[in-house]
């Protein structure tokens, strides 16, 4: 009999049994959250199921984190409804402010080996930690606020080997992009992505969150990495090493699919307009003027993702025909930078930098854009309408691209200012 | 029996529901007079009750946002015929009560009349007099489609089983 992977042996141990891919499988949830976009139809459908109580209060937070703070009457008054039921339920309220659910998530909640569902695609930002995190709708989520419990089918494994030393101006955000380029937006749906080899090893807890965030922009249903002494060190950091256990697919568990990539063959890359997998070399998309710069959200929005940023501006001023927006992760990242002087640097250089949150991602706030404009971000998606504006044009890059870009004032290649 | 509505490829939920709405997804009929808006301008104000949305790969990728796959029921669609769809979306579809169904698409025109049957499996189309078959369901998101959703299966049961 064949050994387990990492998600089949979560999976088993929150049902109680052994499970192998392909089994569809009543599971006991860890941690539950929503945020304010999909918070209140959540709390809705819990009316509606006549289930008005959270299962257990402290695995249940509800984040405002999207529209943050609310830039509109209607969305002010969505986020009374969630913070008075938040307060009627007992259940953790992370209000505005505290930044991303997913990176609040990795630093204070989630655990190596806990199964986690969020009404917001990318909470398989928590696969960073070694945790099962999987995005859902409204309705699944209120069932599994109730209840404490979903459904799910156990997925089959991708397992993504990475070897060889990043490039100067190249990072875990091209590896991803190489990988979704590779195998396409739907090249991985209803899997598990599995991510090992020497440089993941070798990455930070921050690397691996911008990589398990876009994981879903292949499709997967989880982007997961196995808990290490990285995760150990990250953990410790948090002032939670007790969370860390690790766990690791076995030797002979069944992978369907094994990709390599050879990291020390990357370039940086560009995912072009309108699809995350429309990507290209930055050598082959030519010269792109921009309008906005944006920097952080939930893909790259921790303090190493602004480290490269700031490094590449620092002591510069950026193109007098560009915008830069910097907005932070989570509240921590964001006092981070500030001690240690990152908010000064982006400061100095012209850019602006808002409170932690989604920010200009979601189209709501804080950078939206024009007719025709175009935006280079560091943001996981680049669709059509993205940033409030169908007739606008959204690239995407690493941080480094982007401080580049902000520099010239057209899509730039870092590796020319580093 | 309704009219096919096509649409292409990649048709994610930022052109289902676009976020340039955020503000009125406490307002769902107000959401829905947007329903994908960036794709067909027309859709909204032309979409009759019982027609087809008829689209390509991965319909519905992108945000977990289920207001995506809410606004196209309340626009009066019969159900989403796509080649392939993307995971959270399609779960959200079985959830929320509107049929999902995977099949060849690409043998649907724009305009064309159709007939489903979930009982059989098959998509007829009346004008081309063709049916499409499509593979039933996992059992456990077909007796949350036959029991109207999530919503009613659990306030029928109080728990979730398989």
């Amino acid at each position: 009999m064949s050994g387990k992977t990492l998600s089949e042996k979560i999976i088993g141990e929150h049902c109680g049994r052994e499970v192998k891919a392909g089994e569809v499988v009543i599971v006991d949830v860890d941690l539950s959250y929503v945020q304010d976009g999909t918070g209140p139809l959540t709390v809705r459908r819990m009316k509606e199921m006549g289930l008005e109580k959270a299962y257990d209060p402290q695995k249940t937070i509800f984040f405002l984190d999207h529209a943050s703070p609310s830039p509109r009457m209607e969305l002010s008054n969505d986020h009374e409804f969630l913070r008075d039921f938040a307060r009627k339920t007992g259940s953790i309220l992370s209000d505005v402010g505290n930044g991303i659910s997913h990176h609040n998530s990795i630093e204070k909640y989630a655990c190596p080996g806990d199964i986690i569902v969020g009404a917001d695609s990318h909470t398989c930002t928590n696969g960073a930690l070694g945790a099962f995190g999987t995005g859902m709708g409204s309705t699944d989520v209120a069932a599994a606020i109730a209840l404490g419990k979903t459904w799910m089918k156990v997925p089959e494994t991708y397992l993504v080997e990475v070897n060889g030393r990043l490039p100067k101006g190249v990072y875990s955000k091209d590896i991803i992009l190489h990988l979704i380029g590779t195998i396409s937006a739907n090249g991985a749906t209803y899997k598990a992505l599995e991510f090992t080899g020497d440089t993941i090893k070798n990455m930070s807890t921050a690397g691996r969150s911008t990589i398990a965030n876009m994981s879903v922009e292949a499709g997967a249903k989880a982007g997961i990495f196995p808990p290490d002494e990285e995760t150990r060190n990250f953990l410790k950091a948090m002032g939670r090493e007790e969370a860390f256990r690790e766990l690791k697919s076995d030797e002979d568990a069944g992978f369907e699919k094994r990709i390599e990539i050879k990291a020390d063959e990357l370039e940086p890359l560009i995912a072009c307009p309108h699809l995350v997998d429309n990507v290209k070399k930055i050598s082959e998309i030519g010269r792109v003027k921009v309008d906005e710069v944006f920097i952080g959200t939930s893909c790259n929005g921790r303090l190493e993702d602004l480290h490269i940023a700031a490094s590449i501006l620092k002591g510069h001023t950026i193109n007098p025909n560009v915008r830069v927006i910097v907005t932070p992760a989570s509240r921590l990242v964001y006092m981070e930078a500030l001690r240690d002087g990152t908010i000064e640097t982006f400061m100095n250089a012209g850019a602006l930098f808002t409170a932690s949150g989604c920010g200009a991602c979601d189209g709501v706030h804080l950078g939206i854009l024009g007719d025709g404009e175009v935006c280079l971000a560091t943001q996981p998606r680049n669709f059509k309408g993205r940033m409030g504006d169908p007739d606008s044009f959204i690239y995407l890059g690493n941080p480094a691209v982007a401080a580049a870009t902000a520099l010239t004032g057209e899509i730039s290649d870092p590796r020319e200012v580093m | 029996m309704g009219k096919a509505w096509k649409f292409g490829d990649s048709i994610s939920t930022d052109l289902i529901a676009p976020g340039r709405y955020f503000h009125l997804r406490s307002n769902l009929p107000e959401l829905a007079k947007h329903v994908l808006e960036p794709a067909r301008p027309e859709f909204a104000s032309q979409v009759h009750a019982g027609d087809f949305v008829v689209a390509g790969e991965n319909f519905g990728l992108g945000s977990s946002r289920e207001h995506a796959p809410t606004i196209i029921k309340i626009a009066g669609v019969k159900a989403v015929l796509a080649r392939s769809f993307a995971r959270i979306f399609y779960r959200n579809c079985i959830n929320i009560g509107l049929p999902a169904i995977t099949c060849n698409t690409e043998e649907i025109e724009e305009g064309d009349e159709l007939e489903l049957d979930m009982q059989k499996g098959v998509v007829r189309n009346r004008t081309k007099g063709t049916e499409l078959e499509f593979p039933p369901l996992p059992p456990i998101m077909n007796r949350i489609l036959e029991e109207g959703g999530l919503v009613a299966f659990i306030k029928a049961h109080k728990n979730l089983e398989i």
